[in-house]
């Protein structure tokens, strides 16, 4: 399965009401490389996450997960495959801990089957296994942070728990809803090179984003949508000079 | 002059680590603190009904402890699992029906008849009410209340069942102090294992299905397998009180599907303190007798009923177990420094 993309998107198209998000947004997304979904406000890329992952059913199109067709499968099958997402608004449980908030994913079938990330097959305890995985993610084990209630923690600590959230269930993808959104320049800094070192580990990244420049510093390939529908699809450079790009995010210059 | 420096210092501090819910306990008295309350509770229920030798409230008691084991249920289903229900009624109908069933026409004893009602019953409750899983707050509690009507109807109408007249000649218990002792029993296992489960790691995902359901299902989850699992568990508790009621009255009737079932449990609930567990089990001994007591009064019972209820969530509307918890919580002692 190795020469096929790992996520085929064909097709989709999603109305609400009258209002039409997507307009057959195909792409494909191979195994390994960051895929950078970008568009102005109100363009559809959440909605498009929202299909792909099951949490929207949508009117048309189909989705393939290494060529098995996952379209309009419950969200949490889809997650048990590996296709794991993080959320624009973030939904810690901030009633908990930070570690605690990685006992649910670790519940979960899938976490037991894989052993949660870097787990060896076999799940050991959850408190210690949630724990190294925030390590890994930027909480700093011997300091208080792990152990601080989700709802004290800064912006850049809970996105950071979005990503440990995926990351518990030994993630294939991650699709991320604008992990650098409402986040300082320092903070985006500490976050791209995690982003970096999970796709050296091999997880497939597609990223959705509004701010470009972070994007393109990591982004293999970008698609932009406008209006819920594709526009181009190309090396972030490539995507920058076209014309219609501009268009889409400044507007067209009248002379 | 030598002046002796004091502080005052919590009682809990040191027992507390980081985290609520664990403790670090090193010493007698630190767990003598923790648990001093837990056989109060026990060996109070333990001994009501020795300390009470009227018959008449030795089975008030038995009523008391049906209500605590539904109060339980609905504390759990809607404090940790975010679904209101007002399925009492129902619960108590399927299992007692089912208990007397077994009774009258299969001639098993109570030793059988109860735990199949509870198991079987809470089985086909939780059957009955997984088209309504995905319906949220008071949509789920109207739903839930439909069912006893619905059953009670049907019962009635195409006179199954025994119709109006009910089902007579239910086995009763081989005797008195078993009939007292396996309920208050049930109602103590019921309490600590719902306490146990909930703090478990189980327990979280049943928060996080409360809390933050959209993540539950992003972390590879499902959300109605785990609220299924929840009304099953908290139906079984329901079931089991019915079955127990029938064989207490030794009949079953209509009157099983009454809703006081639906209603009593939300007022326990709310008087003992939600989200606690164990405020309901205190709600439904206050309130039960409160409601025994008041029949001198005739028919202005249920107005001093209401009243008293009225008083309590006006006056009181934390809960008393909320309450008495963050006060033990919050006991000092002096110590040298």
């Amino acid at each position: 399965m190795n020469s096929g993309p790992i996520l085929e998107v064909k097709n989709v198209s999603k109305a609400f009401g009258g209002v039409q998000a997507l307009t057959n947004v195909s792409f494909e997304v191979y195994e390994g490389e960051i895929f950078g979904i970008i568009g102005p406000n109100g363009s559809g890329k959440t909605t498009l996450i929202n299909c792909i992952t099951g949490f929207v059913k949508m009117d048309a199109g189909k989705v393939f997960f290494r060529g098995k067709d996952i379209t309009g499968r419950a969200p949490h099958k889809i997650a048990d495959l590996g296709v794991t997402r993080t959320f624009q608004v973030m939904r810690p449980y901030y009633s908990l801990p930070a570690y605690k908030n990685l006992i649910v994913p670790l519940f979960s079938p899938r976490a037991r089957r894989t052993g949660g990330w870097r787990g060896g097959g076999r799940l050991g305890d959850r408190d210690t296994v949630g724990i190294d995985i925030l390590e890994e993610i930027g909480f700093e084990r011997d300091s208080f942070v792990p152990y601080k209630l989700a709802s004290t923690l800064p912006t850049g600590y809970l996105k950071r728990l979005e990503l440990a959230r995926c990351l518990a269930l030994r993630p294939e993808i991650i699709i991320c809803d604008e992990v650098f959104s409402g986040l300082s320049m320092a903070e985006v800094a500490s976050i791209v090179p995690l982003i970096e070192r999970l796709q050296m580990d091999g997880i497939t990244l597609v990223m959705i984003e509004h701010r470009l420049r972070e994007l393109f510093r990591v982004a293999n390939r970008v698609m932009v949508l406008n209006f819920g529908e594709k526009l181009t699809e190309g090396a972030p450079a490539e995507v920058m000079e076209d014309e219609r790009v501009r268009e889409a995010y400044l507007g067209t210059e009248e002379v | 002059m030598a002046t002796e420096e004091r502080r005052r210092e919590r009682l809990d501090r040191g027992i507390k680590v980081r985290t609520e819910g664990i403790y670090a306990i090193s010493t007698w008295q630190e767990m003598a603190y923790l648990l001093v309350p837990r056989l109060v509770l026990i060996l109070g229920i333990l001994m009501l009904p020795l300390v009470i030798p009227s018959l008449y409230w030795q089975r008030v008691i038995s009523i008391v402890c049906i209500y605590a084991l539904l109060s339980l249920g609905f504390d759990f289903l809607a404090h940790f699992v975010g679904l209101v229900s007002l399925g009492g009624a129902f619960f108590i109908g399927v299992g007692g029906y089912l208990a007397a069933i077994l009774s009258t026409s299969l001639g098993l004893p109570p030793a059988l008849t109860i735990p199949i009602a509870t198991l079987v019953g809470g089985a086909i409750c939780t059957f009955l009410l997984l088209p309504c899983l995905p319906l949220r707050g008071i949509y789920f509690a109207i739903v839930t209340l439909m069912y006893p009507l619905v059953l009670a109807k049907i019962i009635e109408a195409l006179d199954i069942l025994g119709g109006t007249d009910g089902i007579a000649g239910v086995a009763s218990f081989q005797s008195r102090w078993v009939e007292q002792y396996f309920i208050i029993v049930m109602v103590i296992i019921s309490l600590f294992g719902l306490r146990r489960l909930v703090n478990e790691d189980v327990g979280l995902v049943f928060r996080g299905v409360k809390d933050n359901d959209q993540a539950v299902r992003a972390s590879g989850i499902s959300i109605t397998l785990y609220k299924s699992i929840a009304v099953y568990i908290a139906s079984a508790l329901g079931c089991l009180g019915g079955a127990y009621l029938v064989h207490l009255y030794m009949w079953a009737g209509i009157s099983l599907f009454a809703l006081d079932f639906s209603i009593l449990p939300i007022a326990a609930t709310v008087i003992g303190g939600g989200g606690t567990l164990v405020g309901p089990l205190v709600g439904s001994f206050i309130l039960v007798p409160i409601s025994e007591l008041l029949r001198a009064f005739g028919t202005l019972r249920i107005v001093f009923y209401a009243l008293i209820l009225m008083a309590f969530i006006v006056f009181g509307s934390e809960g008393i177990m909320v309450y008495a918890q963050r006060k033990y919580h919050q006991f000092e002692r002096w110590v040298k420094v």
